[in-house]
């Protein structure tokens, strides 16, 4: 497949049918976090297991000749379950294996892959059980789940366009550039309902209108994979697991637009996103897939890829822009907005990674398809990045609509240690949090609105009693105070206040002013800014007052950190029920705050503690805990 | 004119020679990106990974070729938290402070690498200039939280035990 006008169908077609000789696929989970755990190694050993039996067989062999049939073994992109790398997924029995390491390569290969057995030591296990599950659409991280977003990610290899194709892709674009005019892909995706999935919400379809109804010979098709929220990965998972649907996408986008250029604008902290980029542009080049006369439709797109170099602000869109051309990268004020004057002052569409990614399928299956899916105004699905006090952390996609507690309970199986819930940041530093109370919500864009709260990012950091939120208030200021741009002077000097007061608070310095003082500058902040770093920067705060004025209160009014998180407040307690009165503490503590007799509970003098925590380390007996004494009976029940 | 170079002539000329060689590499950088404006960032990329910081002389010298006022060039170095005007350590150690990690108490992991590699208030890179400790605000491994990376590998689910075995390993190959 080398000249320009390949035909998609018969390429596809070709791919499939070797596909259908691929008797086993294993897909291995070659994430970040997988590989932190040795999932290159384990590639390593069972591509030589499966060599070894002799059933071996990758895509180039499948296609060399029409008897070619076997067992493949691909590197994939992040399968979702982090926290249970390394893992590996094999079709088509739809099995997954979770904490595997290299030395189980022949073991699976024997048993499972030649034999059919299910390995139980390998299988998922629920807390409290000893019942394995194996069988991937019984695993409830997996099962409350819907992939259209990651429907490649995790079975395909990125690395190979071949296998992007097999798997329906650059489909999409044929159909669009060949099927299609341009009003119909734009009516398609208004339609399907599709809104950006970057923060803001807006209308995908309606924002290429506005670019296509700009009157420019010049056009620019741009990717926001900034991807800045701190706590939030999946652009990332998309880019580096399934890097075609994007290439696909911004393609059919320019095409809709009328724009022949795109840009890719990667953060600096996601190398190996861009290598598997650049990777993917020039397949898709060498496949006539991008450069001039696509498919010999006449359509010429190509697209570069600019790194960012570590600044939350360029996110922001026109921010974006100006660091594309080289600039300090500084938000303007909007209008014009860049459909109308973008890059270099020509109309420019700008859309995040996950919106593109659904693109290619309401474009193949068109709008009701999409639009079939989620609650109301908002179709399609979501894509959350699970992390925190959670059992189960790791990239997951929900229809939009799916309730809080499902997320965190079910997928996420529940907090970690049985600890218990207390809250939920949702949409990053720009976003708000949420509460017990907020459970049984739905996360779509109108529910969130209404409680004060936005999907943002679609970063979801699960916190339990241990986390101070007035601390996390603090945090989410520091970061937000030191990424403010400096353009502005609400956004400037606002968050640089708020964070003063709120580290005061923290040191057990607040007063009960202070506390009046946050609220208003918060909203003059929110109201005064210029860009939406500045606008929604209050966010946490004003929602972390709102649903945990009491813990405020307790830091200014009691001096009392009840998370037991401050430093400022900490103090340790020795359970005298639990404590058998060994020593230990007392030899290693710094500040030779601990004394007592051998044999009877010991005690801490808490003028002389320096809250180092040393001592819980040291005790062989866990009977020293944070804060004010021991838990009550009724409190630990209610926890377990 | 004696043809002889004294002393500082020569010491001089040696220092002329660097530089021009100094200059040479960052002309290959400019000439493989090309001059236009837009390709200030990824210039000042590659430089920084050349010499671990971005020289003064060299701001100056880029700002010259590329017509870009001095402070555009420098406003952008300054601007991007990826950009250093001060010498690096040869490894960097980047701990993750993003949400995530910050909940699972990544304060903890900073403060024992602090004292670990024996850094005071304000120091960021050691005496040795082996290594220098920045935090970041998320490197995308949330599920691994806490996480740091050092150089281009990543480390996560880490404890203060763990990080010292790291840093300990590259220490020790170091002094070789
Ligand atoms: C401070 C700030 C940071 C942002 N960061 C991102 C980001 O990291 N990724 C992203 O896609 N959008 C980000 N946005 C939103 C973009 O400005 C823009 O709305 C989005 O890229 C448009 O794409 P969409 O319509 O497909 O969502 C950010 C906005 C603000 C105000
Ligand atoms: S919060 Fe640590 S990797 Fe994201």
């Amino acid at each position: 497949m080398s000249t320009a006008k390949v035909d998609m169908n018969s390429v596809h077609k070709d791919y499939c049918q070797a596909l259908k000789r691929e008797k086993i696929r294993v897909a291995v989970c070659a994430g970040l976090g997988c590989i932190v755990n040795g999932a290159l190694k384990l590639y390593d050993a069972l591509e030589a297991e499966i060599k070894a039996k002799g059933i071996y067989a990758d895509l180039s062999y499948l296609l060399e000749d029409e008897s070619n049939s076997g067992c493949s073994v691909v590197k994939t992109g992040c399968q979702g379950f982090c926290e249970a790398g390394a893992l590996i997924r094999i079709e088509p029995a739809g099995l997954v294996y979770i904490h595997v390491k290299p030395e189980d390569a022949a073991e699976i290969a024997e048993r499972t892959l030649l034999k059919g057995e299910i390995i139980e030591r390998l299988a998922y296990k629920a807390p409290y059980s000893d019942k394995a599950v194996a069988e991937r659409n019984e695993i409830p991280f997996f099962s409350g789940q819907k992939q259209i977003v990651l429907r490649n990610c995790g079975i395909i290899d990125p690395s190979d366009i071949r296998d992007y194709i097999a798997h329906d892709g650059y489909l999409a674009l044929q159909k669009a550039l060949k099927e299609m005019s341009r009003d119909q892909v734009i009516a398609t995706v208004i339609d399907s309902g599709l809104k950006g999935r970057g923060g803001a919400g807006f209308p995908a379809g309606r924002k290429w209108a506005f670019a296509k109804a700009e009157e420019s010979d010049t056009k620019y098709m741009v990717c926001n994979a900034d991807e800045g929220d701190p706590g939030a990965f999946m652009d990332r998972s998309v880019l580096e697991g399934d890097p075609h649907s994007i290439i696909e996408a911004m393609a059919i986008a320019g095409y809709a637009i009328g724009a022949s250029h795109g840009y890719i604008y990667v953060r600096a902290e996601y190398p190996l996103a861009v290598a598997r980029l650049k990777h993917a542009l020039k397949e898709a080049r060498d496949n006539g897939l991008l450069g001039n006369d696509i498919l010999g439709s006449g359509f010429d797109f190509d697209i570069k890829i600019k790194e960012g170099a570590g600044a939350f602000v360029c996110g922001e869109e026109s921010a974006l822009l100006a660091s594309i051309e080289g600039k300090r990268g500084m938000p303007r004020p909007k209008p014009p907005f860049p459909a109308q004057k973008g890059l270099w002052g020509y109309p420019t569409v700008i859309n995040n990674v996950e919106t593109l990614a659904s693109v290619p399928l309401v474009i193949l299956r068109g709008a009701e398809w999409f639009s079939s899916c989620g609650v109301g105004r908002s179709t399609g699905t979501k894509t959350f990045a699970l992390s925190g006090k959670v059992r189960n952390t790791g990239l997951v996609e929900v229809p939009m609509g799916t309730t809080l507690r499902d997320m965190i309970f079910k997928i996420g199986g529940g907090i970690r240690d049985d600890k218990r819930f207390k809250a939920v940041q949702i949409g990053g530093p720009s976003g708000g949090c949420l509460t017990e109370e907020h459970l049984d919500l739905t996360l779509d864009y109108d529910s969130l609105a209404k409680v004060g709260a936005i999907i943002g990012s679609g970063g979801l950091v699960v916190m339990d009693e241990d986390t101070c939120m007035v601390e996390m208030a603090r945090f989410f200021m520091h970061f937000t105070q030191s990424e403010s741009c400096g353009k502005c002077v609400p956004c400037r000097e606002g968050t640089k206040r708020m964070l003063e007061i709120l580290e005061k608070i923290v040191a057990g310095k607040g007063t009960m002013e202070d506390l009046e003082l946050l609220d208003e500058v918060a909203r003059m902040v929110k109201d005064a800014s210029l860009c939406g770093l500045g606008k929604t920067a209050p966010n946490p705060v004003l929602t972390m007052i709102k649903y945990f004025r009491d813990e405020y209160l307790a830091h200014v009014v009691d001096k009392r950190c009840p998370a037991g998180q401050c430093q400022a407040f900490k103090s340790y307690y020795i359970d005298p029920e639990l404590c058998k009165g060994c020593g230990k503490c007392s030899r290693g503590c710094p500040a030779g705050a601990i004394s007592g007799k051998p044999r009877e509970a010991y005690g801490i003098d808490t003028e002389a503690c320096l809250k180092c925590g040393a001592c819980v380390e040291m005790c062989p007996f866990g009977a020293i805990g944070k804060g004010d004494g021991p838990k009550s009976k009724e409190d630990n029940e209610r926890n377990g | 004119m004696s043809t002889v170079m004294d002393a500082d002539a020569l010491a001089e000329a040696r220092e002329l020679n660097g530089t021009l060689h100094k200059f040479r590499q960052v002309n290959e950088i400019i000439d493989r990106h090309g001059k236009d404006p837009s390709n200030l960032i990824a210039i000042l990329q590659e430089v920084q990974e050349e010499y671990r910081y971005l020289p003064e002389e060299i701001m100056t010298y880029i700002s010259t070729v590329m017509e870009i006022h001095p402070s555009s060039v420098y406003g952008v170095a300054t601007f991007y938290a990826q950009f250093s005007l001060e010498p690096k350590g040869k490894h960097i150690i980047k701990v993750c402070d993003g949400t995530a990690c910050h909940v699972r108490n990544s304060q903890w992991i900073i403060d024992s690498l602090r004292e670990h590699l024996r850094l005071k208030q304000g120091e960021h890179t050691t005496k040795d200039m082996i290594f220098t400790l920045e935090t970041v605000a998320c490197i995308g491994a949330c599920a691994l939280a806490p996480a740091m990376m050092l150089d281009e590998e990543i480390y996560g689910q880490l404890t203060p035990d763990k990080i010292k075995e790291i840093v300990d390993k590259i220490a020790a190959e170091e002094e070789k």
